[in-house]
C-alpha cells in the first residue's frame, strides 16, 4: 500500500515491541491509521491485540519501536499525557464509573481534551449522537443496560475530541442488535474524520467495516485483509493460523 | 453489689445525657471527623494510609507554640501553622508518596511510619521531650453559661468549623471538575488517567486538602491541649485511624462518620466515666472497635453489597 507523502498519519505504530511478564507479547508491529480510516486488528485470544492498544496508550511500556500521534512521538509518556495528545481508548469491559452518573462519566471525558482544543459546548454533540444518554444523564452508569453502557463508553471517549480512537472489543457480550448499533456508530464516527483502530473478535464484520484489517498472532502481524476478502475471512484466517 | 452497679449505671447514663458532656463529645467527634476526612481523602486517591498525619498536626501545633512563645499575634501564629503544615504535606507528597505510587499498601504504610518517626525525632531534637506551650488561644477553652450549663467555647467552634469544612469539601467534590477527577481517581485510578485525569495533580490536591484540614485540627487541638510535645496528636491519630477503619476505609463518607463516631464515643465515655477510671478509656474504646470489626469487618457505615453492573 502506498501512502500520500504529504499527509502525516494520525497514528503511526512503528516496529512496536512489548514485553509482558518477561515474555514478548508484541513483536515488531507496524501499522498506521489516517484520519477517516478504520483499521481492524483481529486474532486469537492472547495474540497481543489489547497489549498493542495499551502500549499505544502508555499503559504498558514499549520495549522497542515508536508510537507517533500526528507525527509526534509519545513513547514513554504517561497515559494522561497521551490522552491529552488526542488519543482516546474505549477499554475492554468499558471501565465506566458505575456509581457516577452518565453526565459525570461524560464530563470525565473532558479531562482528555487538549487545552487548545476546539472547545464548543461540551456534551451536546455526544448527546446528539447517543440520544439515549441524554435521557439517562442523571442515572448512575451502573444502572444502564450493557448496550447503553457501551454507547456511554464510546461517548465518553468522543467527548475528549480525539483524533485517534482506539476500541478494545466494543461488541463483546452485546446482543446482535446492539452490535449492529455499535458498528454503525463507528461508521458514523469515521465520517467525522477520526482515525479508528478497532480490536475485535468478530472477524468478518471487522473486515467488512475496516479499510484494512490485520491479523495478529503470537504478537506479530501476519496477514492484511481488505473488504474484498470479507467472504473468505474465516477461511483465510484459519488457514493462516494453522 | 448489684445496687452499686445499678446506681453506677444510672449515674453513667445521667452523665451521658448531660448537655455539657454531649456538646464536648460532639466537639471531639467533629475534630476527629476532620482528621478522618484528611486520612480518608488521601487513602481514597492514593490507596495510602498516612500514618504520619498526626505528625503534621504536631508540626502545626509546634508552629502555634513557637509563635505564642515569641508573643506574635494569634493570626500570625495560625498563618504560620497553616504554612508549616501545608509545606510539609506537599514535600511529603512529592518526596515520598509520588515516587511510591502504585507500590503495595504495606510498602506505603511503612514509608509513612518512617516519615512519622522522622518528624517526631526532629521535633524531639528541636523542642525537647517536654515540649512547648501554645498559650495564645487558651481563651477559647473557657466555658460560657447557657442557663445552668457550662459549655466550652472551643466545642462550639470545633463543631461549626467542622460543619463548614465538610460542607465546603462536599461542594468541591461534587461541583468542581477537580472534585470529579478526585472521585474518579478514588474509584479507578487507571481508567481516570487514560481519560486524561492528571495523576500528579489529583494526588497533590488531595494531599493539600488533607494538609489544610490538619492545620485546622492543629489549631483546634492546641486550644484544648496547650502543651505541645513531640507525641502531640499521636494517640488521637491512632484512634481516628481505628475510627476510619470501623466506619469503612474505602469511602469518604463512612470514613468520616467513623471518625466522628469514635470521637463522640470517646468524649461520651470520657465525660461519663468516673475520673478514677478515665485511664481505662482507650481500653473501652478499642474494645468497642474490635467488637464492631468482628461483626462488620467491611465497616459500620458501608452498604452491604457493592453496586453491580447490569449487562
Amino acid at each position: 500500500m502506498t501512502e500520500p507523502a504529504l499527509v502525516v498519519p494520525a497514528l503511526e505504530v512503528d516496529g512496536l515491541g512489548v514485553v509482558y511478564g518477561g515474555v514478548p507479547a508484541v513483536r515488531n508491529v507496524s501499522l498506521s491509521v489516517r484520519a477517516g480510516e478504520i483499521v481492524g486488528l483481529i486474532g486469537p485470544n492472547g495474540a497481543g491485540k489489547s497489549t498493542t492498544l495499551h502500549a499505544i496508550m502508555g499503559l504498558v511500556p514499549a520495549r522497542a519501536g515508536d508510537v507517533r500521534i500526528g507525527g509526534i512521538s509519545v513513547r514513554g509518556r504517561s497515559p494522561e499525557t497521551i490522552a491529552r495528545q488526542g488519543v482516546a481508548l474505549v477499554p475492554e469491559g468499558r471501565r465506566l464509573f458505575g456509581e457516577l452518573t452518565v453526565a459525570e462519566n461524560l464530563e470525565l471525558g473532558l479531562a482528555g481534551r487538549r487545552r487548545n482544543g476546539a472547545g464548543g459546548d461540551d456534551l451536546g454533540a455526544v448527546y446528539e449522537l447517543f440520544p439515549i444518554l441524554a435521557d439517562f444523564r442523571a442515572r448512575a452508569a451502573g444502572e444502564l443496560s450493557g448496550g447503553q453502557q457501551q454507547q456511554l463508553a464510546i461517548a465518553r471517549a468522543l467527548v475528549a475530541q480525539p483524533t485517534v480512537l482506539l476500541l478494545d472489543e466494543p461488541s463483546l457480550g452485546l446482543a446482535p442488535v446492539v452490535v449492529d448499533l455499535v458498528f454503525s456508530t463507528l461508521q458514523e464516527i469515521r465520517e467525522r474524520g477520526l482515525a479508528i483502530l478497532l480490536v475485535e473478535q468478530r472477524a468478518q464484520r471487522t473486515v467488512v467495516l475496516a479499510d484494512r484489517t490485520y491479523v495478529l498472532a503470537n504478537g506479530e502481524l501476519r496477514l492484511e485483509l481488505t473488504p474484498a476478502d470479507a467472504a473468505d475471512t474465516d477461511r483465510m484466517v484459519a488457514a493462516y493460523l494453522s | 453489689m448489684k445496687a452499686i452497679l445499678a446506681s453506677g449505671l444510672t449515674d453513667f447514663l445521667s452523665d451521658a445525657v448531660d448537655l455539657q458532656v454531649q456538646v464536648d463529645a460532639i466537639g471531639l467527634g467533629a475534630v476527629f471527623a476532620l482528621m478522618a476526612v484528611g486520612i480518608g481523602l488521601v487513602f481514597g486517591v492514593l490507596r495510602l494510609v498516612n500514618f504520619a498525619y498526626g505528625q503534621l498536626i504536631m508540626a502545626g501545633a509546634f508552629a502555634l507554640a513557637f509563635a505564642s512563645d515569641r508573643g506574635w499575634p494569634v493570626v500570625v501564629g495560625i498563618a504560620l501553622c497553616f504554612a508549616v503544615v501545608i509545606v510539609l504535606s506537599l514535600v511529603m507528597e512529592r518526596a515520598v508518596f509520588r515516587p511510591l505510587r502504585g507500590q503495595s499498601p504495606a510498602v506505603m504504610l511503612i514509608a509513612t511510619f518512617a516519615v512519622a518517626f522522622l518528624l517526631q525525632s526532629i521535633a524531639l531534637l528541636w523542642f525537647g521531650s517536654l515540649g512547648k506551650t501554645a498559650a495564645s488561644l487558651t481563651e477559647l477553652n473557657r466555658p460560657f453559661s447557657v442557663g445552668s450549663v457550662e459549655i466550652r467555647k472551643i466545642a462550639i467552634v470545633a463543631i461549626v468549623t467542622a460543619a463548614v469544612c465538610l460542607a465546603l469539601l462536599v461542594l468541591l467534590l461534587n461541583r468542581t471538575s477537580i472534585g470529579l477527577h478526585m472521585r474518579a481517581a478514588a474509584l479507578d485510578f487507571q481508567t481516570a488517567r487514560l481519560l486524561g485525569v492528571r495523576a500528579n495533580r489529583v494526588s497533590a490536591v488531595a494531599v493539600l486538602i488533607a494538609g489544610v484540614l490538619a492545620s485546622i485540627v492543629a489549631v483546634l487541638l492546641t486550644v484544648q491541649f496547650p502543651t505541645v510535645t513531640p507525641t502531640f496528636a499521636l494517640r488521637e491519630t491512632i484512634t481516628v485511624l481505628a475510627g476510619v477503619v470501623v466506619g469503612g476505609m474505602t469511602r469518604l463518607l463512612p470514613a468520616t462518620l467513623g471518625g466522628f463516631t469514635i470521637g463522640y464515643v470517646s468524649g461520651l465515655l470520657g465525660g461519663a466515666l468516673p475520673t478514677a477510671q478515665s485511664q481505662y478509656l482507650p481500653s473501652f474504646v478499642f474494645g468497642l472497635v474490635i467488637l464492631v470489626l468482628l461483626v462488620r469487618p467491611g465497616g459500620l457505615f458501608t452498604r452491604g453489597v457493592p453496586l453491580q453492573e447490569r449487562v
